[in-house]
């Protein structure tokens, strides 16, 4: 994983649930690609096809909530975006990401300050969100954590784990 | 020592634990844990449900082979059963493959019902335990006193095979509650009604440990819808902490009555909020599309079309709340227009539905009854069409959730699904009380 994440955004509200990520009946899939072509469905014409243009998703309060679904981060790494960046997450949702290899940032004051389109850069070594010549700062993972995703998810991690012991 | 920032118990004294600390403490090895600290965790259980193959195909990705302790994996098949196509049958098969292989003692198959209720009944939970699993409602082990929170299936098969996991230990509301529920209004209604107050995510990452003067006469079936519904607000876990009534349910189900061991906060344990609901103000209440969050009493929505009804889930598929529905139902006929589906919990539930009479009432008044499991609220049967409205006692109202993403679910108690099923529209419960 890159510690300097850079594109464009695509921005979505609060409270945005794993049925809209990825809705149940595709849960009989784990392949990123196949996900990522129900992603959003919900969301109904256009969708998951105009997501592909972004890199970023950018969003409000708790996104991820409802259902502890792995397969919505799996859906977002698989439709191409590279970080998602929100004012908080739902639990479980973050820890799948992390589990996922999908980087996630919780910085609420970007919120406002982006639209559709911005490019942002995220440098996640140094916690900082940098847009329109402003920087938002953001707390790091803990290294105990951080390292699981470093490696690009939980499996990389047990394997890696598994082959040294 | 406290932290930074952090109130003590008492002026002078020792900071008291709450039940998570003190749980989680207990299975990370240590005396003491504070709020934000993260620990490495020993979980009692770890619960897969349907979604147990994607964690064997983990496994098998890892090249692991070796399992932590097969003493603590519980695996039941819950969503989608029977297997309604040849994936999900292939699917299930990986499942209890691998229970077979592994000698998992803890397997239930597709007759058993949802996996929350059918661990609780069978004695898997116990006041004092870590549970976790693949879904995001473990939070309803609380309703017996455990920390039950959900994970994903990489992270079970993680647990399966090293035994633990990271975990962050919260911070704690306090929930009181005082005086009783008016007839007609019930635990759902409650919980519907915190939901709309606090907001989505409300108690996001934290504990809910309940308490007050009207927590002993709820019954264990209140408890769990109430657990149960709280991570609807976000809630990492929630407490009730064990009683009376939890000793009387949980004893008969124990194969060792010696492992009924109740964890209860200390009386100077740190909260971070305080919150005193009076039950006796409730009304009923109903979550309207497509948010659990946008609640509106009963009343205000009342006249509203419905096409489905459906009761069941592991929020209101219990037998007490057959029990209610049935009591409304009883000697009337349903609205020609609605579609009522009758999922039970359990087979548990089922037997006690059959041999009470109520199973009978139900289907007497218009009720299809299917198999236990998660049914209708998994996206198992029921399916939506456009611009249909479905009135549902489970715990979720997203949209697309049932169907068509062009189809609205509203939420609600078994009473008022009921009362609603009569008249094809949603309908106050007080009137039949």
């Amino acid at each position: 994983m890159q510690d300097t994440i850079q594109g464009r955004i695509y921005k979505f509200g609060d409270n945005v649930n794993s049925d809209i990520i990825i809705a149940g009946r595709y849960l009989i899939y784990i392949d990123p690609m196949q996900l990522a072509e129900h992603a959003f469905e919900m969301l109904g014409e256009g969708f998951p096809a105009r997501l592909r243009s972004f890199d970023i998703l950018v969003a409000g309060r708790n996104f991820g909530c409802g259902s502890a679904r792995e397969q919505a981060s799996t859906a977002i790494k698989g439709l191409g975006i590279k970080a998602v960046v929100a004012a908080s997450f739902a639990r479980t949702f973050y820890r799948n990401a992390i589990n996922d290899g999908l980087p996630i940032v919780e910085c609420p004051a970007l919120y406002d300050a982006v639209t559709e389109g911005d490019v942002i850069q995220i440098d996640l070594a140094k916690g900082v969100i940098s847009h329109a010549g402003n920087s938002h700062a953001f707390p790091k993972m803990p290294d105990s954590v951080g390292k699981i995703l470093k490696l690009g998810g939980l499996a990389n991690y047990l394997k890696s784990t598994l082959t040294t012991s | 020592m406290s932290q930074p920032g952090r109130p003590m118990g008492q002026p002078g004294g020792p900071t008291g634990q709450t039940i998570a600390e003190k749980i989680l403490a207990a299975k990370a090895g240590v005396t003491q844990v504070t709020p934000g600290q993260i620990v490495d965790a020993y979980p009692d259980l770890v619960m897969s449900h349907t979604a147990t193959w994607r964690s064997v195909s983990v496994m098998k990705k890892i090249g692991a082979k070796r399992l932590y302790d097969p003493s603590r994996l519980a695996i039941v098949l819950d969503h989608i059963s029977p297997a309604k196509t040849e994936k999900y049958a292939a699917d299930q098969q990986t499942s209890r493959n691998f229970a077979r292989e592994y000698g998992i003692e803890k397997f239930y198959d597709v007759d058993a019902g949802i996996a929350h209720l059918v661990l609780m009944e069978h004695g898997h939970v116990k006041p004092g335990d870590l549970i976790v699993g693949t879904d995001s409602h473990c939070t309803i082990y609380g309703a017996l006193g455990a920390l039950g929170s959900g994970i994903g299936y990489t992270e079970v098969a993680s647990v399966w095979v090293t035994g633990k996991l990271w975990m962050k230990v919260p911070t704690t509301i306090k929930l009181t509650l005082e005086g009783r529920f008016v007839a007609g209004v019930s635990a759902k209604d409650l919980m519907l009604h915190l939901i709309g107050t606090l907001g989505a995510d409300g108690c996001g990452y934290k504990s809910v440990e309940f308490y007050g003067g009207a927590l002993p006469d709820m019954s264990v079936s209140e408890r769990m819808t109430m657990a149960n519904l709280a991570m609807e607000m976000g809630s990492k876990c929630v407490f009730i902490p064990p009683d009376e009534k939890t000793r009387e349910w949980l004893l008969p189900r124990l194969s060792d009555p010696a492992d009924y061991k109740p964890v209860i906060a200390d009386e100077n344990a740190v909260y971070e909020q305080s919150i005193e609901v009076n039950l006796a103000e409730l009304t009923p209440m109903v979550a309207c599309p497509h948010q659990v969050e946008n609640t509106k009493p009963v009343t205000e929505v009342l006249g509203t079309r419905i096409d489905q009804a459906f009761l069941g889930s592991c929020a209101n598929g219990k037998y007490e709340d057959l029990a209610v529905a049935a009591a409304i139902l009883k000697g009337r006929k349903i609205d020609p227009r609605v579609r009522l589906i009758v999922t039970p919990g359990s087979k548990e539930i089922l037997l006690e539905a059959m041999r009470s009479g109520i199973l009978a009432t139900l289907v007497e008044s218009g009720a299809l009854v299917t198999n236990p499991g998660c049914g209708a609220c998994a996206g198992d049967g029921g399916t939506m069409a456009d611009g249909e409205v479905s009135l549902s006692t489970a715990n979720r109202n997203f949209v697309g959730r049932m169907g068509s993403n062009k189809s609205s679910i509203y939420l609600s108690s078994p009473a008022t699904l009921a009362a609603s099923a009569l008249q094809g529209v949603i309908a106050d419960p007080r009137e039949f009380f």
